[in-house]
């Protein structure tokens, strides 16, 4: 384990689950996000996280305050500074991502590793942008954070043995194992996932059959956990059309077009879980 | 609708055309996962204005229409005493 504090950018859901995943295992997190309105969000959304952990874990010593008493919160990003790990999970868009990096590089210790987590982007474009490509490695991160044990670990051209030893490290300490693959579009998942789900849309779209009956396909043939069309609900349909476009930009093969189902699903506001509506509805929560 | 009613209004729309008795296990039938707990005791706080505490933060609680009843009672017992 590492017992530097770490740094987390971006306080979305994975940045949110990260944090709360890294108090639960006793280190000391400084949150950085761009507004208060995010924070404040993020509070609450590491609150109930906490609260699910102690649900499904039967883990009732954990407490939501103790563990957000670990995590300090701000918009301030000089605050890491003395940061020793740092893992930035902000809005998989390039633009947004590089403007983050040209700051952290110059904020953060020449020791610091950079963990990026991300579905899509490339790592050693990442790296390239900072004045330490071997200590650039990337991390995808699955959602729910806390519940799953195992990350996507991303070798870019530049990240060195040593990044990859303390990026498994890092990993231990918050009880998750790494797989390694080198940097390529789409790495391993989401270069296999995201055809078979954007593939499965167009089974809905064509009339082949229900998105029910998709999922149950795979789960009762194949013992997947859940189908292609609830995992696309639960990752946000919004997301899965992001990185199927990635997809298509990277490799230029019109094996990754996007299915007009699904833009029109995401024009429409359909994003899956989180909208409330996707291939499915879900029940309405009481906020 | 009495207390019952109202979980099994919750829980019933993830369940389609498929009547969930009240005491079967909700995570063994195959339409929700672990994860719909969590939405579970969002909805009963919020419908019963309790708060579940750590010590109720128990998924075995939450198994079926009959538990989670009895864990509102408790509740709403304690609060009016």
């Amino acid at each position: 384990m590492l017992t530097e504090t770490i740094g987390v950018v971006g306080a979305g859901v994975m940045g949110c689950g990260l944090s709360q995943t890294l108090a639960q295992t006793g280190h000391r997190v400084v949150l950085v996000d761009k507004s208060d309105g995010v924070l404040e969000k993020a509070k609450q959304e590491i609150r109930a996280g906490v609260r699910t952990a102690a649900l499904l874990g039967k883990r009732k010593d954990l407490d939501p305050e103790r563990i957000l008493g670990a995590i300090e919160l701000t918009t301030d990003r000089e605050r890491l500074s003395e940061v020793g790990f740092l893992v930035e999970n902000v809005t998989e868009d390039w633009e947004i991502k590089k403007e983050v990096y040209e700051a952290i590089d110059r904020i953060c210790p020449p020791r610091c590793v950079f963990a990026v987590n991300t579905s899509c982007i490339s790592i050693t474009k990442v790296g390239a942008v900072t004045r330490r490509p071997s200590q650039v490695i990337g991390m995808h991160f699955m959602n729910p954070v806390p519940l799953k044990a195992t990350v996507e670990v991303i070798r870019g051209f530049h990240t060195s043995e040593e990044t990859i030893a303390t990026a498994r490290s890092f990993l231990a300490g918050m009880g998750k194992q790494a797989i390694v693959v080198n940097d390529f579009p789409g790495f391993v998942s989401n270069r296999v996932l995201m055809p078979m789900v954007n593939e499965a849309a167009m089974l809905v779209q064509d009339g082949v059959a229900p998105a029910e009956d998709i999922d149950r396909l795979f789960k009762q043939c194949f013992g997947h956990k859940m189908g292609p069309l609830e995992t696309a609900d639960l990752i946000g349909l919004d997301t899965i059309l992001k990185s199927i476009v990635v997809l298509h930009e990277s490799f230029g093969d019109s094996k990754y077009r996007p299915c007009p189902l699904l833009v029109k699903m995401v024009d429409a506001g359909l994003l899956g879980r989180k909208s409330g509506r996707g291939f499915y509805t879900y029940a309405t929560e009481v906020r | 609708m009495d207390r019952k009613d109202r979980i099994r209004a919750f829980i019933q729309q993830s369940f389609k055309d498929y009547a969930i008795r009240d005491d079967e296990d909700i995570f063994s039938v195959g339409f929700v996962n672990s994860l719909f707990a969590m939405q579970l005791v969002r909805f009963i706080e919020g419908e019963f204005q309790i708060t579940v505490e750590n010590e109720d933060l128990d998924i075995d609680n939450f198994r079926t229409i009959d538990f989670i009843s009895r864990l509102v009672e408790r509740k709403t017992a304690a609060v009016v005493s």
